[in-house]
């Protein structure tokens, strides 16, 4: 009980570590591109990790499988729209990048 | 302490959020935080114990109201609208702080009374569902719910009255254009399964605990709107006589089920034997009426020529 407890909270702390890395990323990165990337990569190592810790506070079989849906589903769709913001600041920087010189 | 701790989190976050959509320099960033605070207002719901309302809050306050705004701020930036003026409008200001504080004085002086708890918990036997909200929504309250989803038909009667003469008759909404290889076809074609059973499930657990009509219409909408931006579903037309079948059979099972009721006695009075029936019957017919009304509204009128 008491180790399932710490391992719940080193978990969760390092879940909220790889959020707190993501908005920070989010905030001081240079391009839409970059910050994607911290916003992406960060977001869903730190949802991973606390559902991971949550999972050892489960009551059962059940609950561990809704975690694992949450942080499967989050991550797709969090893939999905960064792929689809990605193109869309690709489609708005080209014609700048064509009158350059 | 946590408890109260995190409240005031919430509380803070939500109040920061409100004001950051007002006062957001762009339209785009003000719809933003608005979504942002309809999350936030959900999760108020939930420390609340309101799971329904936390429920129809997340999917249509923060969810469908969200892409509705976003959809008009895309068409009056399409339309060459410039920013709104950057005056404060203090008369609108003055009226909201004003509703505001008679809202707070309200609630703050509330007697400490449970409400109508009681008189609910002790009807609930025979009224067709143990779900006490549900119990209110379609059984005890039920007319508040009929003309909700008349006025969601009305809605899209004004929606639909926009469409200019020559597309009158056609499909819905803008034309999507998708690579049919891309990430978003793919995820149109992997969400709408699992978002169907999700939808359904809503409404069958409805009868039971926190879930009904609203809410998994609005997730059954979000699937076919999915399915429609990302290509793999095309919208019928708005003549289509199935379509207007689907948006009518909410209000006509329940107008019928309400006659019925009526001829026994009471109009809307679901007899206790039938009603479980009943309200199952009434809430299938009102998840086809909200969820194909809703995903119209989003897709709005049709534009081009039929």
């Amino acid at each position: 009980m008491m180790a399932a407890d710490i391992l719940t909270g080193v978990l969760v702390l390092l879940g909220v570590a790889g959020f707190f890395a993501g908005s920070v990323g989010l905030l001081r990165f240079p391009d839409t591109h970059s910050r994607l990337h911290a916003l992406t990569k960060a977001d869903n190592l730190g949802l991973g990790l606390i559902a991971f810790g949550l999972a050892f506070q489960a009551e059962g079989v059940a609950d561990i499988l809704k975690l694992a849906l949450i942080w499967g589903l989050a991550i797709l769709a969090a893939g999905t729209a960064a792929q689809l913001v990605a193109r869309s600041a690709l489609e708005e920087r080209a014609p700048a990048e064509e009158d350059a010189p | 302490m946590i408890g109260t701790a995190l409240d005031l989190v919430v509380v803070a976050l939500l109040v920061a959020a409100a004001l950051a959509a007002v006062g957001a320099r762009g339209l785009f960033a003000g719809v933003v935080f608005f979504v942002g605070y309809g999350v936030f207002v959900a999760i108020a719901w939930l420390r609340l114990d309101a799971i329904d309302v936390a429920l129809a809050e997340a999917a249509i306050g923060a969810g469908l109201t969200g892409v509705l705004l976003l959809g008009a701020v895309g068409h009056l930036t399409r339309a060459g609208a410039g920013a709104p003026p950057r005056r404060p409008a203090i008369p609108l200001a003055l009226a909201c702080a004003g509703i505001s504080v008679m809202l707070g004085w309200a609630v703050l002086s509330l007697p400490d009374a449970p409400g109508l708890q009681a008189p609910v918990a002790a009807a609930l036997p025979g009224s067709g569902s143990t779900n006490p909200v549900t119990s209110v929504l379609l059984n005890f309250r039920a007319f508040d719910t009929l003309l909700e989803s008349i006025v969601l038909l009305a809605v899209l009667v004004g929606v639909w009255a926009l469409a200019p003469d020559a597309a009158w008759g056609g499909r819905p909404g803008l034309v999507q254009r998708v690579r049919p290889d891309g990430v978003l076809a793919g995820f149109g074609r992997l969400l709408p399964p699992l978002g169907l059973l999700v939808g359904v499930y809503l409404v069958w657990a409805g009868t039971k605990q926190p879930g009904g009509a609203f809410q998994g219409g609005t997730v059954l909408a979000a699937v076919w709107l999915l399915a429609s931006m990302a290509g793999v579903a095309r919208a019928p037309r708005v003549t289509s006589l199935i379509l207007r079948a689907a948006l009518v059979a909410g209000p006509v099972l329940f107008l019928a089920v309400g006659m019925a009721g009526a001829l026994g006695g009471s109009f809307l009075g679901l007899r206790p034997d039938w009603a479980a029936a009943l309200v199952l019957t009434i809430e299938v017919g009102l998840t086809l009426s909200i969820a194909s009304a809703l995903a119209l509204l989003v897709l709005g009128p049709p534009e081009r020529p039929a």
